[in-house]
C-alpha cells in the first residue's frame, strides 16, 4: 500500500476493506446464540469437522453451566447477551466512520498524543499500515527460525496437528461459563510457536499482526513455547478501545516447556461500558519461566485470574496485576498459581487504584498439591483509594496439601494522604498533578516491567484520570 | 536590612482545621530581606504550627490576622503557589513518596517553578542537579532513590536542603531541622543551609528549633521566644543563650495561656 494514499475519505477506506472479500456473499450472524450461529460461524471459518464438533459441544456445556454468583455484578449481563452479534466478520465490524466516533474517545485520544493513523485503529475506523513494513521484515526473521505467529483461523489451517494437539488442553471447555462460551464461538486472535532452543529479543506484537483484522469480542490464544525457548508477547494498548459491543470474553491457553522462558504481557482499556471476562492459565514445566504482566483499565466490570500451573520440578510462576477502577467500573482481578511440583517458586504482585465510585478486588489462589515439596509462593496485594467512596476488597485463598511449604502473603490498603499532597505541593506541584505523581509511585515497580512506550502511555493516562480529582 | 519586609505577620490567629483547638494567639513577626530569625519555644507552643501555616497545610486555618509576603498577601495563596511565590518549608518530618525518584520528583518541582510554556532542558537539569549535589556533598546515586524512602534521619534532612537548594526560596523556614540528627549530621545539614546563604545573601531564613545547639551553626539575627501561640520575647541571639541557661520555665509563668489554663506549677 502506497503510503502516500490518503486515509479518511470514506469511499476510499471501504474500498481499501472489501479489496479481500469483495466476492463474498454478505454474512451476518443473527443476534443472541445459538446452534445455527455456532455452525455459521464453524462453516464461514472453513473449519474442519472436529473444530464443528468442539464448538457445538462447548455450547451445550456453556448452556447447561449457571451464571457464577461470586466475583462482580453480572445481573445486567443476560440482556445484553440477548442483543449482541456472536459473530461479526472483520470487514463488517470496519463499517463505521470516524464520525460515529464518541467525542468522549476523540478527546482521550486527543490528550495521549496519539497519532491520527493510530487514533483510527484504536476506534476500529482504519487500519495502520507503516507498521506493516516493520511486521513483515520481523515475520522473515522468524519464519527463518521457525517461529508460527499467525491468526488463531491461520494456525488451525496451516498447522492442524500441532494446533490439535495442544487446542483446549490447558482450558478445558467446562472450566467455566465463559470459556464454554469462547469455546463455542471463538474468533480471532493468536497462535504462537518458538521452536526448541529459539530465543526472540523483540517481542512478538499483536499490535501487528491485528492491523487489518481487528481483535474479537472472543479471542482465542494458544501459545507453544519449546524446550529451552525465549519469547515476549505483547497485547492491547492503553489506549481506550472503542467498541460499540459491550461484551469480551478472551481464552488464552500457554504452553510453556522445560526450561522455557514466557512473558504474556497485555493491557486493555476498554471503554466503561464493557463486560471483560478472560480466563488465561499457562502450564510450566521443568525449569520453566512463566510472567503475566496484566494490566486493567476501563470496563464495567473486569473478571480476570491469570493463573500458572506450575507442573515440572523447579518451575516459576509470576503474576503481575495493575487495575485501575474510575467512576462505576469494578476490577475483579488477580490470579492463581498451583503448584504441583517440588521446589516451584511463584509471586503475585498486584496493584490497585480505585477513584471515585470505582471498585478493585483482589481475588487469588495459591495452592500447593501434597508433593509440591518445597514449593514457594509469595502474594502482595496493594490497594490505594483516591476517594472516600473509593472501596477496594482483597479475597485470598490459601490451600496447602504439602508441609513443606512455605507461602507468604502480604495485604496493604492506603489512601492518598494529605501530608503527602502538601510534601508535595509545598514544592510547588501542582495538587493533581501531586496526586498523579503518587499514583504512578505506586504502580512503580510494575510499570517498569512495561515496554517503554506502553509505561510512557500508561502514566499520560493517570495523569488524565486524576485530572480534576481533588477537591 | 530593608525597608519592606519579606514576611510581615500581624496579629495570626489559627486553628487545626474543623476543630475548636487554637494554636497560634496573635501572633507578630517581621523578617526583613537577608535576615536569620529564630523561632525557640517548649514542646507545643505552636512553632510547628507556624512553620505549617506559612506553607499553607491545609489543616490549619486562619481566623484572624495577616500574613504579607514581600507585599502580597500570602494567605489566599494555594501550598503551590506559595513556593512559586518563593517560600520553602523544610520539614521536620519528610514524607515518603513511595516509587518516586528523587530526581523525578526535582524535576517536576522545578519545571513547576518556571514561567508558563518554558520546558525545562532535561541536560540543564541534569547539570543543575549534579552540581547542587556536590555542593551538598552528596552521592549522584543519591537522585535515584524514591523519596524518603527508608532513609536515615539524617538523609531526610539532607534531602530537604537538596530541595531547598534546587528551588532557591526567598525565605526558607526550617522546621526543628536538627530534631532527629546526631552532631555529625546537623553540621552537614547546617553547612548546606550556610553555603546557600553565601550564594544569595538576600535568602531569608526562619529557624524553628528547640534547642540553641541548631544556632551555634547557623547564627541568626534574632530570636524570638514562642509560648501559646504568640511571640513572647524578642531580642539578639543572646535570647538563645539565656533559653538554654534557664529553660522556658520563666516565660510559662509570665504568660499565662491565653485559654487562661494555669500555667504548670
Amino acid at each position: 500500500m502506497p503510503v502516500n494514499e490518503t486515509v479518511g475519505d470514506l469511499n476510499l477506506d471501504e474500498y481499501k476493506y472489501d479489496f479481500i472479500t469483495t466476492s463474498e456473499p454478505v454474512f451476518r450472524a443473527q443476534k443472541g446464540l445459538s446452534e445455527e450461529v455456532v455452525r455459521q460461524i464453524s462453516a464461514h471459518k472453513d473449519e474442519p469437522e472436529w473444530m464443528l464438533d468442539f464448538r457445538l459441544k462447548a455450547l451445550k456445556v456453556y448452556e447447561s453451566k449457571p451464571m457464577p454468583k461470586w466475583g462482580g455484578d453480572l445481573d445486567g449481563l443476560e440482556a445484553v447477551l440477548d442483543e449482541i452479534y456472536f459473530y461479526v466478520r472483520p470487514q463488517d465490524q470496519m463499517e463505521r466512520s470516524w464520525d460515529d466516533v464518541p467525542d468522549e474517545i476523540k478527546n482521550t485520544f486527543e490528550k495521549l498524543g496519539i497519532p491520527e493513523a493510530e487514533r483510527k485503529v484504536l476506534a476500529g475506523v482504519g487500519a495502520q499500515y507503516e507498521s506493516e513494513m516493520v511486521y513483515h521484515s520481523l515475520r522473515e526473521e522468524w519464519q527463518k527460525q521457525g517461529v508460527i505467529f499467525d491468526s488463531i483461523e491461520d494456525g488451525l489451517k496451516n498447522h492442524p496437528e500441532l494446533f490439535r494437539e495442544h487446542f483446549g488442553t490447558i482450558i478445558p471447555t467446562g472450566d467455566n461459563k465463559f470459556s464454554a462460551m469462547n469455546s463455542a464461538v471463538w474468533s480471532g486472535g493468536s497462535f504462537v510457536y518458538v521452536p526448541k532452543g529459539v530465543s526472540l529479543d523483540t517481542p512478538l506484537q499483536a499490535y501487528f499482526r491485528v492491523n487489518q483484522e481487528r481483535m474479537g469480542q472472543f479471542e482465542r490464544t494458544l501459545i507453544i513455547i519449546d524446550e529451552g525457548a525465549q519469547a515476549h508477547y505483547i497485547e492491547g494498548c492503553t489506549a481506550p478501545v472503542y467498541s460499540t459491543e459491550s461484551f469480551h470474553s478472551g481464552v488464552i491457553e500457554i504452553i510453556v516447556k522445560d526450561n522455557a522462558r514466557f512473558r504474556y504481557t497485555t493491557i486493555q482499556n476498554w471503554s466503561n461500558n464493557m463486560y471483560n471476562l478472560v480466563t488465561q492459565r499457562a502450564i510450566v514445566g521443568a525449569g520453566g519461566h512463566m510472567e503475566w504482566l496484566d494490566g486493567n483499565l476501563g470496563s464495567k466490570l473486569t473478571m480476570k485470574y491469570p493463573s500458572c500451573y506450575l507442573m515440572g520440578e523447579g518451575a516459576h510462576g509470576e503474576i503481575l496485576s495493575i487495575a485501575y477502577s474510575g467512576d462505576g467500573q469494578h476490577q475483579d482481578t488477580g490470579g492463581k498459581v498451583v503448584h504441583v511440583a517440588p521446589y516451584t517458586t511463584s509471586s503475585i504482585v498486584s496493584k490497585s487504584i480505585s477513584k471515585g465510585t470505582g471498585r478493585s478486588t483482589y481475588r487469588g489462589l495459591c495452592k500447593v498439591h501434597e508433593g509440591a515439596h518445597h514449593a514457594r509462593s509469595n502474594v502482595e496485594c496493594d490497594a490505594l483509594l483516591i476517594n472516600d467512596t473509593s472501596r477496594t476488597d482483597t479475597y485470598p485463598y490459601i490451600e496447602i496439601e504439602e508441609s513443606d511449604a512455605s507461602v507468604g502473603h502480604e495485604a496493604s490498603v492506603s489512601k492518598i494522604g494529605e501530608e503527602q499532597l502538601f510534601y508535595l505541593t509545598s514544592r510547588g506541584i501542582r495538587a493533581d498533578e501531586a496526586m498523579a505523581m503518587i499514583v504512578r509511585g505506586f504502580i512503580e515497580p510494575i510499570a517498569k516491567q512495561l515496554p517503554l512506550e506502553y509505561a510512557v502511555e500508561l502514566n499520560r493516562l493517570i495523569e488524565m484520570e486524576m485530572e480534576g480529582s481533588v477537591g | 536590612m530593608s525597608d519592606v519586609p519579606v514576611l510581615r505577620i500581624e496579629g495570626l490567629e489559627a486553628k487545626v482545621a474543623e476543630s475548636e483547638l487554637g494554636i497560634l494567639n496573635g501572633l507578630d513577626l517581621q523578617i526583613g530581606k537577608g535576615e536569620i530569625h529564630a523561632i525557640m519555644g517548649p514542646n507545643g507552643s505552636g512553632k510547628s504550627t507556624l512553620a505549617k501555616v506559612l506553607a499553607g497545610h491545609p489543616g490549619y486555618e486562619v481566623t484572624s490576622g495577616t500574613v504579607t509576603f514581600r507585599g502580597e498577601d500570602l494567605l489566599t495563596l494555594e501550598a503551590d503557589e506559595r513556593s512559586l511565590a518563593g517560600v520553602f518549608l523544610a520539614f521536620q518530618y519528610p514524607v515518603e513518596i513511595a516509587g518516586v525518584s528523587i530526581a523525578n520528583f526535582l524535576r517536576t518541582a522545578v519545571q513547576a517553578h518556571l514561567p508558563e510554556g518554558e520546558e525545562l532542558d532535561i541536560f540543564d537539569f541534569s547539570d543543575i542537579l549534579t552540581e547542587r549535589m556536590a555542593m551538598l556533598d552528596m552521592d549522584v546515586t543519591f537522585a535515584e532513590r524514591h523519596v524518603n524512602d527508608g532513609f536515615s534521619g539524617g538523609e531526610k534532612k539532607r534531602n530537604e536542603i537538596l530541595q531547598m537548594a534546587m528551588l532557591k526560596p526567598k525565605l526558607a523556614v526550617m522546621d526543628e531541622t536538627d530534631s532527629g540528627l546526631d552532631i555529625d549530621a546537623l553540621k552537614i545539614v547546617a553547612d548546606g543551609v550556610n553555603k546557600l546563604l553565601a550564594e544569595d545573601p538576600d535568602m531569608s531564613v526562619l529557624l524553628i528549633t528547640h534547642y540553641q545547639r541548631l544556632l551555634d551553626y547557623i547564627k541568626p539575627h534574632h530570636v524570638h521566644v514562642m509560648v501559646d501561640g504568640r511571640i513572647v520575647e524578642s531580642g539578639g541571639p543572646e535570647v538563645a543563650l539565656e533559653l538554654e541557661a534557664n529553660g522556658y520555665r520563666t516565660y510559662e509563668t509570665i504568660e499565662p495561656s491565653a485559654n487562661g489554663s494555669a500555667p504548670v506549677a
